[in-house]
């Protein structure tokens, strides 16, 4: 093994590279034509195209990532998490091509790929599983009947699945048939296997994983468990390690299951047992992944074993240098994700300019990040900007440093979940430990804080002083600068005025704000107000006024003048609201609409956005078809509305 | 270079004395102006209800945020024909002011609309007349809010023949190669109507801008024809018809924020300010301190100048020679300038001190600015055969004619020939500004009643009377009375004698911002054509 191909993008290319060069291998990194100059691309010893943007045509295309491999003579593939990374076919693949492929091999990654072959085979090791049903009969009256058996409500599930298709929850009994139908048929059409396993649906139970590392010799670890209960619609929001639900003598009995999950199928490398804890103690098997995980750093900085070193070494037929017993656990860590998503717009992805990141470089953070100040976010691909990992020598320390570190994070350009994370971090039950996997999203904490009248006074400050770099004299004491600004929906028309000591900041009628002994420094700003210093730092781009002020990220539009009478123009053109694609045009030019009516659909990160005619009209032209990319803010489609006025009789 | 060495002691008797009373001065001209203000502020409702903005707000929504604005002649016309100073406070019913409009320095003219209509009174049409003069000078582009019911018909006499000038201006201004960018708020009828008609560019607010010769009533009279506004001259039919106007807004904000994209679009390039100079040692704040509001109490110039020059390092140029004048090199804002104060009455060897100065700063193309604080020129039998007069006259010369320019402080005393041998308005400097105690007369009031005095006496005892005692002192009264309230800084700006009043504190801003618009003119290249553009 001499030259690595990594196939994949983002944080996890540059974290295996990083790996990759500490053992002397050369790297060579693979890229869309949307990630032309990212920085995995730099990274890397070479980098090869390998398509266009869209996943299809790159990441996903085992063609392209296997001619890039022959044409930069790499002689081993890893593939880091999601794309390729659990496709026994593509593993056959680089077999046939003479690669080595870094994980496991193709019939232990589809003897645990297959739910009902998983739950099958867990039976028979011993391994627990929730009570279920993984029978070979298919017919609706076998499943009704183990069905009844199982009780209610339980899961019904694709066997050949994943990602949430072909899978339903069902309350009741009376319910079991549709779902029965719905999910074969999805399933059929997603995996051309219409086999569905029937689980109990565990409530109030915690997601705890195992971290397992086999050898080709014989050899598998154990590394730990991972806690990671705190999931926003089965995503992984916050990780950590060690679990503070699990004890010592829980972690050997989870973590001999896992062994015997790995050796059950003759794992080699780094994959993850997941299981489900109940409140009793008890642990069910779900799933195991055969990759590298995304919260892999938090296994790492408890145990200070390098786990995609030892995917490489692995890969290259070393045998683990350690034993179990050398599997010590030490302090503890925490990873947030933050991701570009708007968590008071129901998480919807963000994609734009960057215009700044700046993460803390006091805390001893770990971070893993492929971003930087000035890069785009693209639509295209997981919309997660960083992994923020710190770690402390105890549960509380770790905690107290990544919010902190959250809350000195900047992300400036476009919206994040940043403050949302430290919602979760600063609530009573998360500090108390052990909340379970449906607890976050019991949650109802607004994410981002509204401006409060002294945030909105500084953004009007920030945008004013921005302009005049503190020379904006006059010796007018009536001249005041206007700051139309707009946050969430609420408007407001702020003004400023200076004299000789202090800006003064009208946020209402009579409501001001003072701020003394302004000065900049770069893009931070110090002032005093009623005695107090304080500090914030912020960016105005493309329209925007982006404020961090005391751990909090705020965005105001700036409103023009001409705003009101700009918007009766656009009323009759129909816009992308973001990136995506055209999924249905329901309607055809010439069609009369009423107000409401949808005219075009857009799907962006898997939602589908309708977008609706504004009042009642025609449609003059539709600009788009099914298919079709479209940028945020193109123009779809054009109306023709009724109008009230006759302001055209002129 | 060291600094100069203040022997300014702030906080003792002397300096809180001072301050105490130039403080007052400054809120008495503080509060005319608020009264201006209020005046014009008293009528938000009706223009809100109107969907109108006030003339001060559509300036606010104008000018770039936060960025430097220097008001011109804020109490134009104070106390004078209708301005009672009081409630019919007007600032000659408009705003003039130099700020920035997406990032252009240009010079904002704003009929104050809520003021009986933004109607012209005579002193208002001074104020625009040298505003204009500014911007032809400075070549500064103009922007104006146009609302106005027209000239006050009251003062007819004294506004008609000179009104001219304001069209001439616009059309030479044109030719210059300045534009000129009109927002018509509201009616601009009759001869307003040439407003918009010789601007370069023309914002129409819709349903509001009325632009026509002859209204509905004074048509009918004259032909008989029936038509409305909006038919002889609104908005729509300007941009659509008529083609007198460019763009056609639909309210106040929008007008304003048209005018601010089209001189986001002009070629204007941008002036590079300097930017490495440092402030002075010492606080402008002092200024109020150190200066007594009696012109009569004597304090060294110097000490303002070092509050004025960057580092307070300047040059003293002769400084033991023609002592009652101190002349200095120095550098304000990072513009290099010569600086002339007084420190006495001027007397032959001071005069030609300065002549030669001037000449010197003449040589080097550099600015020069006057602290007027002076009583006049030394007068007695040594000063006349020394040639006063003579050598007197070689300064007026020098200041008249001199290629540079001239920026005025009248900072305390502006008497007799002082006046013109200091740069007083008679010699057209490129901006003058006067602190609140500002003294502007022939003579001070003591003197003059002294001499008339001395004259009455002596025609009455030629007439062989013997004058009485409480007729002289009456009389002397009078004429100290009259003299003083005839001399006040705010007398003299309601007459146009300086550009406006300014707090001491502002000084060294003001004079930045005037040698940054002098310098910037003097860069600029203009593209003059003929007549003015022609809208065809």
């Amino acid at each position: 093994m001499q030259r690595v191909l990594i196939a994949n993008r983002g944080e996890i290319a540059l974290r295996v590279m990083k790996a990759a060069r500490a053992l002397g291998y050369e790297t060579v990194a693979v890229y869309s034509d949307a990630d032309a100059a990212s920085m995995h691309v730099e990274a890397a010893d070479q980098a090869y195209r390998i398509g266009g943007a869209a996943v299809a045509d790159s990441y996903l295309n085992m063609d392209a990532v296997l001619a890039a491999a022959k044409a930069t003579n790499a002689d081993a593939v890893h593939p880091g998490y999601g794309f390729l990374a659990e496709n026994a076919d593509f593993v056959r693949a680089c077999k046939k091509a003479g690669l080595n492929f870094v994980g496991p091999d193709a019939d232990a990654m589809e003897a645990l790929g297959n739910k009902r072959q998983a739950r099958l085979k867990m039976n028979k090791e011993g391994v627990p599983c929730l009570p279920g049903y993984e029978g070979d009969a298919q017919d609706a009256k076998a499943l009704m009947k183990a069905a009844q058996g199982i009780g209610f409500p339980l899961m019904v599930k694709a066997a050949a699945g994943g990602g949430g298709r072909g899978m339903r929850l069902v309350a009741q009994e009376s319910d079991l048939e549709a779902a029965l139908r719905g999910a074969r048929s999805e399933a059929q059409d997603a995996f051309g296997s219409d086999e569905l396993i029937l689980e109990k649906a565990a409530t109030s139970v915690k997601h705890i994983e195992i971290q397992v590392l086999a050898d080709g010799h014989g050899e598998v670890l154990y590394i730990g468990e991972r806690d990671c209960s705190s999931q926003r619609r089965y995503q992984k929001v916050i990780e950590e390690a060690p679990s503070p639900s699990v004890d010592e003598k829980l972690r050997q009995a989870m973590g001999e299951a896992a062994v015997k999950v790995a050796k059950s199928v003759g794992y080699v490398g780094a994959g993850t047992v997941e299981f489900l804890l109940d409140g009793d103690g008890n642990f069910y098997f779900l799933e195991m992944n055969t990759r590298i995980q995304v919260e892999h750093p938090v296994s790492e900085m408890i145990t200070g074993i390098d786990l995609v070193a030892w995917q490489l070494r692995i890969a290259a037929g070393e045998k683990l240098s350690i034993q179990q017993k050398d599997v010590g656990l030490c302090g503890h860590a925490i990873e947030a994700r933050l991701y570009a998503e708007d968590p008071d717009q129901n998480f919807i992805p963000q994609s734009g300019p960057l215009h700044r990141l700046s993460l803390p470089e006091d805390l001893g953070l770990r971070l893993e990040c492929a971003l930087q100040s000035g890069d785009e976010v693209t639509p295209y691909y997981d919309p997660m900007i960083a992994k923020v990992i710190a770690y402390g020598a105890n549960r509380d320390e770790a905690l107290r440093k990544l919010d902190r570190a959250l809350g000195q994070t900047q992300v400036f350009g476009i919206k994040t979940n940043k403050d949302y994370l430290r919602r979760i971090l600063q609530h009573a039950d998360f500090a108390a430990g052990g909340v379970t996997t449906d607890w976050l999203e019991a949650q109802d904490f607004m994410a981002n804080a509204l401006p409060n009248e002294l945030v909105w006074a500084l953004a009007a400050l920030v945008h004013v002083n921005l302009h005049s770099g503190n020379d904006g004299w006059s010796n007018a004491l009536w001249l005041q600068s206007a700051a139309a600004l707009e946050h969430g929906g609420e408007k407001k028309t702020l003004w400023v005025e200076q004299d000789k000591e202090a800006f003064r900041v009208h946020v209402d009628e009579g409501t001001h704000f003072e701020f003394a002994g302004v000065s900049k420094d770069g893009e931070q700003l110090f002032c005093r107000h009623e005695g107090k210093r304080l500090e914030l730092s912020f960016l105005e781009a493309d329209g925007e006024v982006w404020l961090s002020y005391e751990g909090q990220t705020y965005c105001f539009g700036l409103i023009s003048n001409a705003a009101a009478a700009e918007e009766g123009e656009e009323d009759n053109r129909l816009q992308a609201p973001m990136n995506g694609r055209v999924v249905a045009v329901p309607l055809a030019s010439g069609a009369e609409v009423e107000a409401g009516a949808t005219v075009v659909v857009v799907e962006a990160m898997k939602m589908e956005h309708e977008i609706q005619a504004p009042k009642a009209g025609k449609v003059s032209e539709i600009l788009v078809e099914v298919g079709q990319q479209v940028a945020a803010r193109e123009i779809l489609a054009i109306l023709e509305l009724d109008e009230g006025s006759s302001e055209h009789a002129a | 270079m060291a600094p100069y060495a203040s022997k300014y002691i702030p906080g003792n008797a002397e300096a809180d004395g001072n301050r105490e009373s130039m403080l007052a001065l400054i809120e008495t001209f503080r509060s005319y102006e608020s009264k201006v203000r209020a005046n014009s502020q008293s009528k938000a409702t009706r223009f809100h209800e109107r969907g109108q903005l006030l003339p001060r707000e559509r300036i606010n929504l104008l000018l770039d945020p936060g960025r430097p604005y220097l008001e011109l002649s804020s109490l134009a016309g104070l106390k004078m024909h209708d301005d009672d100073g009081a409630d019919s406070a007007m600032g000659g019913g408009s705003i003039a002011g130099i700020g920035y409009v997406s990032g252009v320095r240009c010079l904002v003219v704003a009929n104050d609309s809520a003021i009986k209509g933004g109607s012209i009174s005579p002193m208002g049409l001074r104020k625009t007349l040298r505003a204009q003069e500014i911007a032809l000078e400075n070549k500064l582009p103009v922007v104006s809010l146009v609302e106005s019911g027209g000239a006050n018909l009251e003062h007819q006499s004294e506004i008609f023949v000179d009104g001219g000038k304001i069209f001439c201006n616009m059309a030479r201004l044109s030719a210059a190669g300045i534009p000129q960018v009109t927002v018509v708020h509201g009616s601009s009828t009759a001869g307003g109507a040439y407003l918009p008609g010789l601007s370069d560019y023309v914002v129409v607010v819709r349903n509001k801008a009325k632009i026509f010769l002859a209204g509905p009533p004074l048509l009918k009279a004259a032909t008989g024809e029936v038509a409305t506004d909006e038919e002889l001259g609104g908005a729509h039919m300007h941009a659509t018809v008529a083609g007198t106007a460019e763009y056609l807004a639909e309210d106040d904000a929008h007008g304003v924020q048209i005018a601010r994209q089209i001189m986001s679009h002009l070629h204007w390039p941008d002036y590079q300010e300097p930017n490495d100079f440092a402030e002075p040692l010492y606080s402008g704040d002092d200024l109020v301190g150190l200066v007594p509001t009696d012109y009569r109490k004597p304090y060294d110039v110097r000490e303002v100048m070092a509050r004025l020059v960057d580092g307070s390092d300047f040059l003293d140029f002769k400084n033991n020679y023609g002592i009652p004048i101190v002349c200095a090199h120095g550098s304000i804002g990072g513009h290099k300038v010569g600086l002339i104060g007084n420190n006495g009455p001027i007397d032959v060897d001071a005069s030609v001190k300065a002549a030669q100065f001037i000449q010197l700063c003449c040589q080097t193309d550099m600015p020069i600015i006057y602290l007027q604080n002076i009583t006049g020129y030394m007068v007695g039998v040594e000063a006349e055969r020394g040639g006063i007069v003579k050598h007197g006259a070689k300064m007026i010369q020098a200041v008249a004619n001199a290629s540079v320019p001239q920026l005025t402080v009248v900072l305390g005393g502006s008497f007799g020939a002082g006046n013109y041998g200091m740069c007083g308005r008679g010699f057209d400097p490129r901006f003058i500004f006067s602190w609140p105690n500002a003294r502007t007369a022939v003579m001070g009031g003591e003197q003059a009643a002294k001499v008339m005095e001395i004259i009455t006496t002596a025609k009455l005892e030629r007439k062989g009377m013997s004058p009485d005692p409480e007729f002289l002192k009456g009389m002397s009264d009078h004429i100290i009375n009259q003299v003083d309230k005839q001399s006040t800084a705010t007398f003299s700006t309601a007459r146009l004698w300086d550009d406006g009043i300014i707090d001491p504190r502002d000084t060294r801003k003001v004079l930045a911002y005037c040698l940054s618009i002098c310098r910037d003119a003097q860069e600029r290249e203009l593209h003059p054509n003929s007549f003015g553009v022609g809208r065809m």
